[in-house]
């Protein structure tokens, strides 16, 4: 399983391309893999012939479990896996070895393709030196495996602390999602010794089938659903996208000290700018510009202004925090299967509408499920418009690893002060989120004021 | 059942009924070699006054024609369904163990005449003649033997485990002396309840060693049940002879340990041991349990696969040659009571009872596997086993 | 609700039995004009009559098959063993054939059939009258064995025993006779085939039945009270059947289970409960599944070394303890406070 992406853990087969004894040149696409972010062509390494599947459409792998055989005429099949560091993605996250996600045998959470996974990557593993010792068995008991199956826990990480190094269930606080599974809900308890009447529940003398059913009811993600539940309640899949919003922005809620500063712009001029450029754009044959798009680069000329917000904090354990000379900026796009943040480099080198014409098509990529790592990685602030949906104003929570995070609201018209009257004027509302450890209150402000200063003079945007 | 007072003899009060009685009959035809002759040096005196050991020794008055030529019918049909019975063992419609009462068929008639209706049998693995003679019908016995479920015990069973309640013939049992606490149990509910059936309790002279029988036998006497113990004394256990198991083979006489009436009598004529059985039945009766050794011969080996190499060829002749059906039917031809005519359309008759049998055995099905566990309680209780050896313990079961 | 010893309760219940059913009689040596080698037949014989109370010579085979006999036309006797040891003199009779009727001829004739015996060593009575070998009993298609732990269980489980159409084993224990608890005055049967959780609880399962099932009542409330630690007590109440939804659904809660037995180890009764734990509740399991039973050896005659065999309350609070360090489990007082003081029977 390769990794396409720099917040990838695992991915989940979407279509095999090519079946067993096809034959494969270099470059041919083997397989589409749905990562975190997108569906994603995976296209062959090596030339030979696909010679098994070992995880079927549908399933999941961890990034470096062998996904596949490939016979490369070398004989002993190698791995059609990535085997990790080798042909990933150019211009991500530097390819550390998978170190992290070492094919630790059957103690994956996804066991599908573990199995295959000790001979297949010797092969490519050797290249690499990940490839651990067929046959190392973990030492964890029937609950600890259980667990980790149903939440997907590498226990190669795991130290564990019962008899002979046995890993235990106390052994994965933490590693757990915090919702207890609820206490089975059973039929009435057997009688105790003295009571009046046993509680008969009028078995039979038929199998006493104590199934699995007996206790909660467990799907395969690991969803427990009580039978007295009084909400109704059915298990609807959650796509590779959601969980990784949820990872990530869990830990970025809880990580990352946010605080929030709301400022307002008038956007009269701004909108008049923005008919009066739509309406020459389009005598001109051009694609008109929205408000938004003048956002972006009112934003990444803020960000130039004020560099140290478009930074991030590094680790506690850092005596240094990254300053970025780049102006990427992220565009929260709502997909059907989740928020996508595609990334629009070097914003402030665009033009409004080059800039709109990139989110254009950005945008319709997300939706087709379409974007590359490269579209979507590389960062270094990111804005989130709700104003379609005439939102006022709202936070948004931080895309790490960035420091802060733009929440438009809508245009509107109210009534505003001007002189001594009210007048009815276009105004904006925005909040920007920051992250405490590398930017104070009086920078956030200054930026808003900065960003503010562009709104309300529109033509030092397009200047 | 009718439940009737019944007057409990004084066991101090002399000789019983039965003493006065003789139930002498002289052996028809040569004495087996084997057989110590009743009487001949042993004292017929009681060695107390409460228990009798009689010897049998004058002829037996005779009965109408009419229950003699029942008889030899009755021995004939006991006869021909136990050869039947061997035939479909070789092919293989019998399975597991069969045991034969080929060469017994007198005592097996004798015995059962002897018994009401509401009398109880039990009895030891040698039963399809016994259960013939109880009155069940051939077919349910041939279809017990075949294991399926119109047998009489529904194919649970098989050839030693066979059980009515209607005719009362309670088991059909593997173990060797088994059967005899139960006789004595089921007497001891006879006696609870005041009525005044009896309990038969058959079995073979290896059956004399075993502890049950001096159990059985003690507290039968001890608190007076009406059991009539029947030991059928063909002199072989399977190939171990009396002599060689008993350091008291005269059978009979252990009932004097018990201060129990005792007899021995000639297993080769129905007459008489339908007398023999009547006065112990009579005994039981009044509340005082019986030990009756019946003398016979095994025709065949134990069972069905046993070629029986412990006999000479000698003696297999001699064996022949005192058939009691062969020699009972030449008896009664000599009296006048059969003709070759009768025996013809007896044989023919028999012949038909006993060919429906094995038809309709072999057209009954097998019991369904979905029955396996329906009788092991009576009472339903949960967390019943009812696994098939495939099925796991937990996940889907049944 | 009465507050009675669990002789008392087996001795009022037969009586009611008695006099509720006349076909119910008793059997057993010394239990009439004796009154019972340990008195669960006192006044019985007096009250009902030579019939009714028979005493029989010493014959186990004989009486047991008796019984049986007499249950097959519809009586309903309760035999009494004087001890489980005798019963081997029994064996026949109660596995070949009281087992075995209702099944071999087709379900046509019951057993009704109750033989009441004690277990239990530890009285310094040699090998061949300190065994424990209901087993043997459980381990039969055919039979019921039950074994109450309480007064309560003891009149509950003998009515439901009587009451039973199958051959029941209703194992007593010499230990037990002199316990008192609390008894309902209504003649309501028991369930067979139900265990029961007699303390519910979440660190570990505790499982034992007879004796074993009063020894871990006690110390699960010791160690409630000194650790906080948190046992669920189950009863078995019921060797056959077992009920083995009770005892899982409680494991898949507590993950960890050690079972108490006085046979021996292998082979023994709690060799069933494991297998069917690692069954039924595998994927819940955070350690293994202990087994506290008595030494594999022939009970000697010493003191000293029939106690070292036999399994104390000292053995179960060590197995307890290792089990919970197993899976990590922190005491708020790591203190071992072990009482030696059984009140329960001569182990120490």
């Amino acid at each position: 399983m390769p990794r396409l992406s720099d917040t990838m853990e695992e991915g989940a087969i979407s279509t095999w391309r090519k079946h067993p004894g096809d034959t494969v040149a270099i470059g041919d696409v083997l397989v589409e893999i749905e990562t975190d972010k997108a569906v994603m062509e995976y296209e062959a390494y090596q030339a030979g012939i696909l010679s098994k599947i070992l995880v079927d459409e549908g399933q999941v792998a961890q990034i470096g479990a062998a996904i596949a055989l490939f016979d490369d005429g070398t004989g002993g099949g190698a791995s059609a896996g990535p085997g990790g560091g080798t042909g990933i993605a150019e211009g991500t996250v530097p390819a550390e070895p998978d170190n992290s996600k070492k094919p630790s045998g059957e103690d994956n959470g996804a066991a599908h393709a573990a199995e295959g996974g000790g001979a297949g990557l010797a092969a490519t593993g050797a290249a690499n030196g990940t490839a651990q010792a067929a046959g190392t068995r973990r030492i964890a008991s029937p609950l600890v495996r259980k667990l980790a199956r149903e939440n997907h826990l590498d226990l190669s990480d795991v130290q564990g602390t019962g008899p002979g190094g046995r890993i235990i269930r106390a052994d994965l606080t933490g590693l757990l999602p915090s919702t207890p599974a609820p206490a089975p809900a059973q039929a009435p308890a057997p009688a105790t010794p003295g009571a009046a009447l046993p509680a008969s529940t009028g078995s039979t003398t038929g199998a006493p089938a104590v199934a699995p059913a007996a206790g909660p009811a467990v799907s395969p993600s690991g969803t427990t659903i009580d039978p007295g539940d009084v909400r109704s309640s059915r298990p609807v899949p959650l796509s590779q996208v959601r969980r990784v919003i949820a990872r990530r922005l869990s830990a970025s809620a809880r990580e990352i000290p946010h605080f929030y500063v709301t400022a307002e712009a008038d956007a009269e001029e701004l909108m008049k700018l923005r008919a009066d450029l739509n309406a020459r754009l389009t005598a001109a044959d051009r694609h008109k510009i929205s408000v938004n798009d003048l956002l972006i680069r009112a934003v990444a000329l803020a960000l130039r202004r004020h560099p140290e917000v478009n930074a991030s904090y590094v680790s506690d354990e850092s005596t240094t925090m990254l300053v970025h000379d780049r102006v990427n900026i992220g565009v929260a796009v709502a997909a059907d299967s989740g928020l996508i943040v595609p990334v629009i480099r070097d914003a402030d080198t665009k033009t409004v509408t080059q800039l709109g014409a990139e989110a254009r098509e950005l945008v319709g990529l997300a939706g087709e499920r379409k974007l590359t790592p490269a579209q979507t990685s590389g960062g270094t602030f990111t804005i989130s418009n709700l104003g379609m949906f005439g939102v006022a104003d709202f936070t948004a929570i931080i895309n790490p690893p960035e420091a802060a995070i733009l929440a438009v609201g809508a245009t509107t018209r109210e009534p505003t002060v001007v002189g001594d009257e009210i007048v009815p004027r276009y105004r904006l509302r925005y909040t920007l989120s920051s992250d405490h450890r590398v930017i104070d209150g009086a920078l956030a402000a200054q930026f808003l004021k900065t960003l503010t200063s562009l709104i309300e003079s529109p033509w030092l945007i397009v200047a | 059942m009718a439940s009737q007072a019944r007057q409990r003899r004084n066991p101090a009060a002399g000789k019983s009924e039965a003493a006065a009685a003789q139930d002498a009959v002289a052996p028809s035809g040569t004495v087996p070699a084997a057989v110590p002759e009743p009487g001949a040096d042993e004292p017929a005196v009681p060695e107390s006054p409460a228990s009798t050991v009689s010897a049998t020794t004058a002829p037996a008055p005779r009965v109408s024609e009419d229950q003699l030529r029942q008889y030899y019918k009755d021995m004939l049909l006991v006869r021909r369904f136990e050869e039947r019975a061997a035939r479909a063992y070789t092919e293989a419609l019998i399975g597991g163990y069969c045991h034969l009462n080929l060469g017994e068929e007198a005592a097996v008639v004798g015995l059962m005449a002897a018994l009401r209706p509401t009398d109880y049998l039990f009895t030891n693995y040698r039963e399809h003649g016994y259960a013939l003679q109880r009155g069940i019908d051939p077919k349910k016995v041939m279809a017990e033997l075949y294991g399926r479920v119109d047998g009489v015990s529904k194919g649970w069973g098989g050839s030693m485990h066979m059980f009515d309640v209607t005719h009362r013939l309670l088991g059909g049992y593997g173990i060797v002396g088994g059967q005899l606490p139960l006789a004595t149990g089921a007497a001891l509910a006879i006696d609870y309840r005041g009525e005044d059936d009896i309990v038969m309790c058959t079995m073979g002279d290896g059956t004399a060693a075993i502890g049950a029988f001096h159990e059985s036998l003690n507290i039968a006497a001890l608190w007076h049940l009406p059991v009539v113990f029947v030991v059928i004394n063909n002199h072989l256990g399977m190939g171990t002879t009396v002599e060689h198991s008993a350091a008291e083979p005269h059978l009979y006489k252990r009932g004097a340990a018990y201060r129990m009436d005792a007899a021995v009598v000639d297993g080769f004529d129905p007459e008489a041991v339908h007398v023999a059985a009547t006065t112990a039945a009579e005994v039981a009766r009044s509340g005082r349990p019986y030990l009756l050794e019946v003398v016979t011969e095994r025709l065949k080996g134990h069972s069905v696969v046993d070629p029986a190499k412990y006999r000479t060829a000698q003696e297999n002749e001699r064996l022949k040659a005192n058939d009691p059906v062969a020699t009972y039917g030449a008896r009664l031809m000599a009296d006048g009571v059969l003709d070759e005519l009768d025996i013809e359309a007896l044989e023919k008759e028999i012949a038909e009872v006993v060919a429906d049998a094995a038809a309709f055995a072999a057209s009954s099905p097998s019991p369904s596997v979905e029955t396996l566990f329906d009788y092991t309680y009576a009472s339903p209780v949960p967390n019943d086993s009812r696994r098939l050896p495939g099925q796991p313990l937990f996940g889907e079961s049944s | 609700m009465t507050i009675m010893t669990y002789r008392q309760a087996l001795h009022d219940t037969l009586r009611n039995e008695m006099l509720r059913d006349d076909s119910v009689f008793l059997m057993g040596e010394e239990i009439g004009v004796f009154e019972g080698s340990y008195k669960i037949t006192a006044g019985l014989l007096s009250e009902f009559g030579p019939k009714r109370v028979r005493d029989t010579p010493i014959a186990e085979e004989g009486f047991t098959g008796a019984a049986v006999g007499a249950a097959m036309l519809g009586l309903r006797p309760v035999v009494e063993i004087m001890t489980i040891n005798f019963s081997l003199l029994a064996l026949d009779q109660i596995v070949n054939h009281a087992a075995k009727i209702y099944g071999m001829f087709g379900g046509q004739a019951k057993v009704p059939l109750v033989i009441r015996t004690p277990g239990g060593g530890g009285q310094q009575l040699g090998a061949t009258h300190s065994q424990n070998i209901e087993l043997y009993y459980a381990f039969v298609p055919g039979m019921k064995v039950v074994a109450p732990s309480t007064p309560a269980d003891a009149k509950a489980l003998l009515l439901a025993a009587i009451r039973d159409d199958d051959p029941v084993l209703f194992l007593e224990n010499l230990a037990l006779y002199n316990t008192k608890g609390d008894v309902p005055d209504a003649d309501i049967p028991a369930e067979i085939g139900r265990a029961a959780v007699t303390r519910p609880g979440r660190d570990l399962t505790l499982i034992g039945y007879s004796r074993m099932a009063h020894v871990a009542a006690e110390v699960a409330a010791q160690l409630a009270t000194t650790e906080g630690i948190d046992i669920e007590v189950i009863d078995l109440r019921s060797l056959r059947p077992l009920d083995r939804e009770t005892i899982v659904e409680s494991v898949r809660k507590t993950h960890a289970a050690v079972v108490l037995e006085d046979d021996w180890l292998t082979y023994g009764i709690g060799a069933e409960i494991a297998a069917s734990i690692s069954d039924g509740a595998f994927d819940y399991l955070d350690a293994p599944v202990r087994r506290v039973a008595m030494a594999e050896v022939p009970m000697p005659y010493a003191k000293p070394l029939e106690t070292a065999a036999l399994p104390s309350r000292y053995d179960v609070i060590t197995a307890i303890r290792q089990t919970l360090a197993a899976v990590g489990y922190r005491t708020s007082s790591q203190a071992s406070t072990v009482s030696g003081a059984s009140t329960v029977g001569a182990s120490q």
